[in-house]
């Protein structure tokens, strides 16, 4: 068996996640896995959301009958607002991620080094179009950065690399991973094995790792 | 007695000039001045630099103004959609450059732009490609970037209420980058929802003071994006 079909799924990377963000925060979702951390915050423990695009207090998705195009996420997708919410404009809501006001945000990646470098917005390939929309701004802003992402690519490469080869969203900025197979913080040294996902063990997250992975 | 209201989308953006900068209101499709975009692409305007978050959605509004070939340059965060080609061909084969800048250093800039402010530090894209050809400078051991502010010639925007003095109100999400983009141009020129009497938006509600906006028409009907696209609309 691969091991991308062992492991934590989506919805487990998700929730455990979530377990490690403390109730009352401001946190910031990013597009795609991230999303789901909301559908799995312990019981008992209130987050707020924000979306950049000018919203604290998200609420779920819009059902399919109560669609307001004026009422959008980050990934331009209807959503709804909490009783409480708040709207604003651009320059506050970036005010708010670049000024150290959010707690926790939450993102993809496409290649994480050992001294905490991200890159999430490009593979650098020529004739791709550019597109980096608030991943810089959330990175260098927000005082806790989490990502989600599978371990590996799906062609099996490391995604957990000594120096990322892709161009960066930030420098030094990723605190704690969610992988499919382990969580894994950024410490000084480097890569720290925290935690290993149920039947997988620390040799086998080592194995997929390209850097030095050590332990707690 | 100060009245900015003008008779037609096409008499609002008649003023728009070959070469202006023109900032364009919107995220996606939340807030974006659909109607007065088509009525620049019937303007006729050339070479302009539009400024958006976005490059728009299959080919109506901004896309139809960059596959219409008015726009020469994008200056954006995010020039990527699920449902247009339009930008990519148009930035692929030369005939639309493109800044990219972070959606936060966007939104900075036009309101540093606005404020009288020249240029700000922030540490938004330090060590990134996009820190390429700026200032670094160090305060207080942290490393930040020197990014410039932004005016314009004049802003596009959608309204949800405007009063004949220009004081606006938005709906939500559609909110977006319109206050700011209604401070950093010349002339801004709106479309609401609904234009209201003098006295009827409460002070304390206003979002954008009328000293900021110059135009307005009211569109009270404005076209959704999404349904447009649904329908396989394109402009003209």
């Amino acid at each position: 068996m691969s091991a991308s079909s062992r492991g934590w799924n989506r919805d487990q990377m998700a929730a455990r996640a979530a377990a490690d963000i403390p109730d009352g925060a401001y946190v910031n979702l990013g597009i795609g896995i991230p999303e789901l951390v909301a559908e799995h915050v312990p019981p008992g423990r209130e987050l707020i959301y924000h979306t950049e695009n000018g919203l604290l207090g998200m609420g779920p998705p819009a059902a399919a009958d109560r669609r307001d195009y004026e009422l959008i996420n980050a990934g331009k997708k209807p959503v709804t607002a909490i009783a409480g919410a708040a709207y604003f404009h651009h320059a506050d809501s970036f005010a708010m991620i670049r000024g150290g006001h959010l707690d926790v945000c939450v993102l993809g990646a496409l290649q994480v080094a050992q001294n905490g470098d991200l890159a999430n917005w490009s593979t650098g390939e020529t004739g791709a179009i550019p597109a980096v929309g608030g991943a810089m701004d959330l990175v260098a802003g927000v005082k806790t950065v989490f990502v989600i992402t599978k371990h590996v690519t799906k062609t099996g490469e490391a995604k957990l690399v000594e120096r990322c080869s892709f161009p960066l969203t930030g420098q030094g900025v990723v605190a704690r991973v969610f992988t499919d197979l382990a969580v894994i913080d950024v410490t000084e040294k480097g890569f720290v094995l925290i935690e290993t996902a149920p039947g997988i063990s620390a040799g086998e997250v080592r194995e997929q790792t390209a850097a030095p992975l050590y332990s707690r | 007695m100060i009245d900015k209201r003008v008779g037609s989308v096409a008499e609002a953006v008649s003023v728009i000039k070959d070469g202006a900068t023109v900032l364009i209101g919107g995220f996606g499709e939340a807030g974006s001045p659909i109607e007065l975009i088509h009525a620049l692409i019937d303007h006729g305007a050339k070479n302009l630099t539009a400024v958006n978050n976005n490059c728009g959605n299959g080919e109506v509004g901004l896309a139809a103004l960059i596959a219409s070939g008015q726009v020469s340059k994008m200056i954006c965060s995010y020039p990527r959609s699920a449902n247009s080609m339009v930008f990519p061909d148009a930035y692929r084969s030369g005939r639309v450059a493109l800044e990219l800048v972070p959606q936060g250093t966007l939104a900075e800039r036009l309101r540093c732009g606005a404020a009288g402010i020249p240029a700000f530090y922030t540490p938004t894209a330090v060590g990134t490609p996009l820190a390429e050809g700026k200032e670094l400078r160090e305060f207080d051991g942290k490393h930040y970037l020197l990014e410039r502010g932004l005016v314009a010639d004049f802003a596009l925007i959608k309204c949800e209420r405007a009063d004949p003095l220009g004081n606006l109100t938005y709906n939500k999400t559609a909110r977006n980058f319109s206050p700011v983009m209604c401070m950093a141009a010349k002339t801004t020129i709106v479309q609401a929802r609904r234009v209201v009497e003098r006295g009827e938006i409460d002070p304390e509600h206003v979002v954008t003071p009328g000293i900021f906006v110059d135009r307005i028409v009211e569109v009270a009907d404005p076209a959704v994006e999404s349904e447009l696209i649904a329908a396989g609309r394109r402009y003209p």
